[in-house]
């Protein structure tokens, strides 16, 4: 059924790539930044090779989490401008995770809420990149009041971000024929009909 | 580094309460600027002592040498020319780490056990847990750790933790000629202070003090000063140094709250698929399709 030949092309390689850069480097990040956000946190080091080890790698990690998450956002910026449709999507997005989707109106590429977890990142991100470049002691030596600020914005948007990441992967696990989106680009036609309506008439002509 | 393992007072990044079944008293050390002369002698005994050399550097046209505390150079005079009571007065304040009762280095450390805070008010890096992040710098109030570009990890002053826990003074006291450095219990030390700030009001310092920072707890390296109420004309000293707000935000409550909400999260999703159900592709649409490629098939 994967490579039925009707299914639709959501993704291309460059950038399913690119997505999968985010994802691990994120990944990576998170685990060696909670290390350092909580002592509860502090033995994922370990997967770092130790703790000073993690303390070198993260800011890097970071540098290729913001390039890379700069590419995303360059090629799916345009997809994701807010229409009247998405503010009426999200106004009944209750229902929708209740289980209840009929009602729910007719979508292009992405939802209200994707469009929303798409500015929320990338606001997250902005503010992660300059943070943390004020608190990158390695390579920077800002005023110490720019350093405390850079902190405590690194934190608060770094749980942010986790918390955001966490919805986003939920939502595709939750939503069935979303993850193989990522993986090799396609859907099948029935997944894009009931969820993202327009997109499917937009690519299928019907 | 010391020797002590029983009368741990604090441990950074450690939740639960370290090995504190042994209680020593409260020390101090007092240094008395209206007796210091500037010799560095205590700056030499710290290196001596702690067997720590910095590198020869280069005169600046004033006496501070070296001009800032390094990673090699825990302790230094800084020199402060000043016009009161119009005279010229020329202060020399000892710097270096002030033992706060309430550290922001060890509140900001993420690295379990790499800083230390004794019964006896010491707080201590232990370097060989020093991960090298510099969150002790960010914490400090009195900008006092650094990190050595050789090995990235943080430095300054252990109050010669290493002779105190064998009934010795810190090495800058033992070396002072004039007695301006002066080391005991802090009860001691605070009514040694009393009497030398008795005997400089006699002499017209009327606002001469004891310089103890309430807002970080107190500290257990403490100044007699002959302008109390001008700490700051002592290169800086700041006037009423507490723990920054942003750093209380960033290390205070909010992270126990954030790593809550983060499992919320996590559990929130798990409970939602199981009481929800998953979001699948509806029968009806399937049929729908179905049909269409039927009916294209004929």
């Amino acid at each position: 059924m994967i490579r039925d030949p009707k299914d639709l092309k959501r993704y291309e390689p460059k950038e399913r790539a690119n997505h999968w850069v985010v994802g691990i480097s994120f990944i990576l990040l998170a685990l060696s930044g909670l290390a350092f956000f909580h002592p509860a946190f502090f033995p994922l080091t370990q997967l770092f090779g130790g703790p000073t080890w993690a303390r070198i790698i993260h800011p890097y990690l970071g540098v290729l989490m913001a390039l890379s998450f700069l590419g995303l956002f360059i090629r799916f910026k345009h997809l994701n401008k807010m229409t009247p449709a998405d503010k009426e999507w999200l106004a009944k997005a209750k229902n929708m995770v209740d289980g209840n989707d009929h009602d729910m109106p007719e979508q292009g590429k992405y939802n209200g809420g994707q469009k929303v977890m798409f500015w929320a990142l990338a606001v997250c991100m902005l503010l992660m990149t300059v943070s943390g470049l004020f608190i990158w002691r390695a390579w920077f030596g800002f005023d110490i009041t720019l350093v405390r600020l850079g902190a405590v914005v690194h934190a608060a948007a770094g749980a942010v971000m986790i918390a955001l990441i966490m919805v986003h992967v939920y939502a595709a696990i939750w939503v069935k024929g979303t993850i193989r989106a990522m993986w090799y680009g396609t859907v099948t036609r029935a997944w894009a009909k009931q969820h993202h309506r327009g997109w499917y008439r937009q690519v299928t002509g019907k | 580094m010391a020797l002590q393992s029983l009368d741990i007072k604090q441990r950074s990044a450690t939740t639960t309460p370290s090995t504190h079944v042994r209680e020593t008293i409260e020390i101090a050390k007092l240094i008395d600027v209206s007796a210091c002369i500037g010799c560095k002698a205590c700056q030499v005994a710290c290196s001596e002592w702690n067997d720590i050399r910095d590198e020869v550097g280069n005169c600046h046209g004033v006496y501070d040498n070296p001009m800032d505390l390094s990673a090699k150079s825990w302790t230094v005079m800084r020199y402060t020319e000043v016009e009161q009571n119009n005279k010229l007065e020329w202060l020399i304040r000892k710097d270096g780490c002030m033992h706060c009762a309430d550290p922001g280095c060890l509140k900001a450390c993420p690295a379990p056990g790499a800083i230390i805070q004794y019964s006896n008010g010491i707080v201590d890096f232990h370097q060989e847990n020093c991960i090298g992040c510099g969150y002790c710098v960010t914490g400090c109030p009195f900008n006092v750790p650094r990190i050595s570009k050789e090995d990235s990890k943080a430095y300054k002053c252990s109050l010669c933790s290493d002779r105190v826990a064998v009934n010795q003074a810190p090495a800058c006291a033992k070396a002072c000629p004039t007695g301006a450095i002066q080391f005991g219990s802090k009860e001691d030390m605070k009514d040694y202070a009393a009497k030398r700030v008795t005997d400089l009001k006699e002499r017209g310092y009327d606002q001469a003090g004891l310089y103890d920072p309430q807002g970080v707890g107190g500290t257990h390296v403490m100044y007699v000063l002959h302008h109390a109420d001008k700490p700051n004309l002592y290169a800086g000293l700041p006037e009423n140094p507490s723990i920054s707000p942003l750093v209380s935000l960033w290390k205070g409550f909010a992270k126990p709250l954030a790593t809550l909400a983060l499992a919320g999260v996590a559990l929130g999703s798990l409970f939602h698929y199981v009481t929800k159900g998953p979001n699948e592709v509806s029968k009806e649409i399937e049929d729908e399709i179905e049909a269409e490629d039927k009916e294209e098939a004929k």
